[in-house]
């Protein structure tokens, strides 16, 4: 029996964990919007509005499902799969402790990004097979900007991979551990701050947020890729929104933040508390999304592009050759 | 499949002579279609009148080769419910009520247009305190509307931050008039002859407050929104409205002075009590979005200014001249205008001697902004279309009337 249930174990933990995220990062937003824009957030549903998420769900999943006319039935039915599976797919390798992971990966990190970058293959589908202008605009706009954006994003996580000489996020996390001249932690984001900056740029474009929401830019295109959508499907396409927003947040706080470890905390305490300080930091990496979210107005889309293509991928290509440059002066053996 | 709906509009638009992919608009290179043997065609999208951003109903067909727009026809009317013709059948006094439901973001401006038209036929003189309210209410009633005009702007270019703030500050201004008029937007304050009510002494007090604060609040605003790099490099240069086109199609108000023509009413026909106010007016320089944001956000401020020489300067006595009851002016037929914070709002109206007017029309500013949108969107990107609606300040609802 054990030996059935043993694969099958993660991945129903990877669901329960994606769905709780879900529902704590929607009632997380609408709050945080809220109060960024001087209004309360939910308030009616349950203490403090807390139940609105799953009044919010109920009332998605009792939604006619409406297939319009003029569909491409069979990649308007997909889409939402192809989007809401490689999220799902993409906490395999995120290590929430030491030992606390579905599955360690050599090449975690790749495997992290090669996951999360079909997504975007979804939302294209999605916008294509809609029969919907507008989704046809925004489904457009996010193949351009996934070009544009995954190249920085992956040159920025190098110079991490070349200083640890590892792919795999467990020792990415070790390689950050304990501190420099006893007071600044060892971790990356002060080593690598413009990594980290080009980092969080590409980021924001990779989840489509405001101020790179193209896709979706509700002034201008409704709903973008997803505005035939409903019920369900549409609760699928959301949910793999907040999703991506832990992954890719879970990737920062691992890559630059030291993951699951805090400097000056012996192991015997940490060990305990480790996936609470991972998911703590991963919070905090989604609030200031949400913040940015909250703030600035939308990147028009050749702006997005010029920054994409004349300034980040240039920049990153120069910082990820000068850190290998410095890399091999320092540690011509290697690092680790 | 494709929806017949498409082709039945389409159809018509090549009726209309409006759908004609072949024709690109002055200064835009073409990409020739079939490269590399791939067929491309144009798209033409309904933008409204359901549509998050449209300001109410209007609707928008427009042309795109791919992001960039072609070509616009602006199809108006569906908030029409015919208010000039029921103004054959009200009485003078009544005339305001259909104007508050013109422009209802600015309700005492229509209203004043229209009993400055009727005082007009009537030669009734209107007492100074009645003036100067009417001034006062005017301004208020402004930067009430400007705030509006703030948050959606800001909300058409995809920042929600600042919205509810600028709802927070006209909130205020609206508690002014909720206790002078009663009323939080179809106010019916200014009749023919002088003003409803004086100012009540809770609305001085929260007036005098928010004036206290008014002008940091909006050194916020403009900081969060106007001082944001990504909001410059979208207004900055975009949606460039020249002197000449803005005088062509008739622009008035913060549109045509964005262009850097000096004409305001208040200053250039002066009516209330603006002869003795001291205000500036501010203008533009090249005419782009840029430059009709900064002159509305001047305007505010000295809209502000005003507000507080109104209530300093207040002279004592009635508020109302005597006038009868049933107004009857001989017949006859006059234009009186106003500075909305939209333009030029005038009211002409043709009397015959009978207690109703023989012809209601009115010239609502928002009209001709909107009409400047066919003119200046093609060539620009999808994105900017929508935000350059927001940029012209326009009010569907005395476009349709």
């Amino acid at each position: 029996m054990s030996q059935v249930l043993a694969p099958i174990l993660p991945v129903l933990a990877a669901i329960g964990l994606m769905l709780a995220n879900g529902v704590v990062l929607i009632y997380m937003l609408r709050k945080v919007l809220g109060h960024l824009h001087l209004r309360l957030g939910p308030v009616h549903v349950g203490p403090k509005g807390i139940v609105q998420t799953t009044a919010d769900v109920l009332k998605l999943l009792s939604k006619e499902d409406i297939r319009p006319n003029g569909v491409d039935r069979w990649m308007y039915v997909l889409a939402p799969v192809v989007v809401f599976v490689p999220s799902l797919m993409a906490y395999a390798a995120l290590p929430f402790s030491e030992t606390l992971r579905i599955t360690r990966l050599d090449t975690g990190l790749l495997y992290t990004f090669a996951v999360l970058s079909v997504v975007p293959l979804g939302v294209i589908m999605a916008g294509w097979s809609s029969a919907n202008k507008y989704a046809l605009i925004g489904a457009l706009r996010a193949a351009a900007q996934q070009v544009a954006y995954e190249v920085p994003l992956l040159l920025s996580v190098l110079p991490v991979v070349m200083i640890v000489g590892s792919m795999d996020l467990a020792e990415i996390v070790a390689f950050q551990t304990g501190v420099w001249l006893g007071v600044v932690p060892r971790w990356f984001v002060v080593l690598l701050i413009p990594s980290f900056v080009i980092f969080m740029i590409a980021a924001l474009c990779e989840l489509n947020q405001t101020p790179f929401d193209m896709s979706e830019a509700e002034s201008e295109l409704v709903s973008g890729f997803a505005t035939e959508y409903s019920s369900m499907k549409f609760g699928l396409i959301f949910l793999s929104e907040f999703s991506n927003s832990f992954v890719i947040s879970a990737l920062a706080v691992t890559l630059f933040f030291g993951g699951w470890t805090l400097p000056f905390v012996p192991d015997s305490v940490l060990a305990p508390i480790a996936p609470v300080v991972f998911v703590l930091k991963t919070y905090i990496g989604i609030f200031v999304f949400m913040w940015i979210r909250g703030t600035l107005p939308r990147v028009r889309i050749d702006h997005l592009m010029n920054l994409g293509w004349k300034w980040l991928i240039p920049i990153s290509l120069a910082w990820l050759m000068l850190v290998g440059v410095v890399v091999k002066l320092v540690a011509p053996g290697g690092v680790a | 499949m494709t929806d017949p709906r498409d082709t039945v509009l389409t159809h018509a638009l090549q009726a209309e002579g409006t759908f004609d992919p072949g024709r690109a608009p002055a200064g835009i290179k073409r990409i020739p279609s079939g490269v590399d043997g791939l067929a491309t065609e144009h798209l033409v999208v309904n933008i409204g009148p359901q549509h998050p951003s449209t300001h109410g109903v209007l609707r928008l067909v427009a042309e795109l080769d791919g992001e960039e727009v072609m070509n616009v026809e602006v199809a108006v009317g569906y908030l029409h419910r015919g208010i000039e013709k029921l103004g054959e059948h009200r009485r003078y006094h009544q005339l305001g009520t259909l104007m508050d439901r013109g422009d209802y973001v600015s309700g005492i401006h229509g209203e004043l247009a229209a009993a400055l038209a009727a005082e007009q036929l009537l030669e009734v003189e209107v007492p100074p305190r009645g003036q100067w309210l009417r001034s006062l209410m005017s301004e208020v009633n402004r930067i009430a509307s400007h705030l509006v005009w703030f948050g959606t702007f800001g909300l058409d270019c995809g920042a929600m931050g600042q919205f509810l703030y600028a709802m927070r500050e006209r909130e205020a201004l609206l508690d002014v008039l909720e206790s002078v008029t009663g009323q939080r937007m179809m106010f019916n304050y200014v009749r023919p002859g002088g003003v409803l009510d004086d100012i009540t002494p809770d609305a001085e007090q929260k007036l005098r407050t928010f004036l206290r604060t008014i002008d940091s609040y909006l050194d916020e605003h403009h900081a969060l929104l106007g001082g944001n790099e990504i909001f410059q490099k979208r207004v900055r240069g975009v949606g460039v409205i020249d002197r000449e086109t803005g005088l062509a199609f008739g622009l008035t108000g913060a549109n045509l002075r964005g262009s850097g023509v000096p004409y305001d009413v208040r200053r250039d026909k002066p009516y209330a009590a603006y002869t003795e106010l001291d205000f500036d007016v501010p203008l533009g320089a090249t005419g782009d979005a840029w430059d009709r944001y900064l002159v509305r956000m001047e305007e505010m401020r000295q809209a502000a200014r005003m507000c507080r020489q109104c209530i300093e300067g207040l002279p004592e006595g009635d508020v109302m001249a005597k006038v009868p009851r049933v107004l009857r002016p001989p017949a006859g037929e006059t234009y009186a205008c106003v500075e909305s914070p939209r333009g030029e709002l005038g009211v002409h109206l043709v009397a015959d001697g009978s207690d109703t007017p023989y012809r209601f029309h009115y010239r609502a500013p928002s009209l001709f902004a909107m009409q400047v949108l066919e003119e200046i969107l093609p060539g620009h990107l999808l994105a900017d279309a929508i935000m350059l609606i927001g940029s012209v300040d326009i009010v569907l609802g005395e476009i349709d009337r």
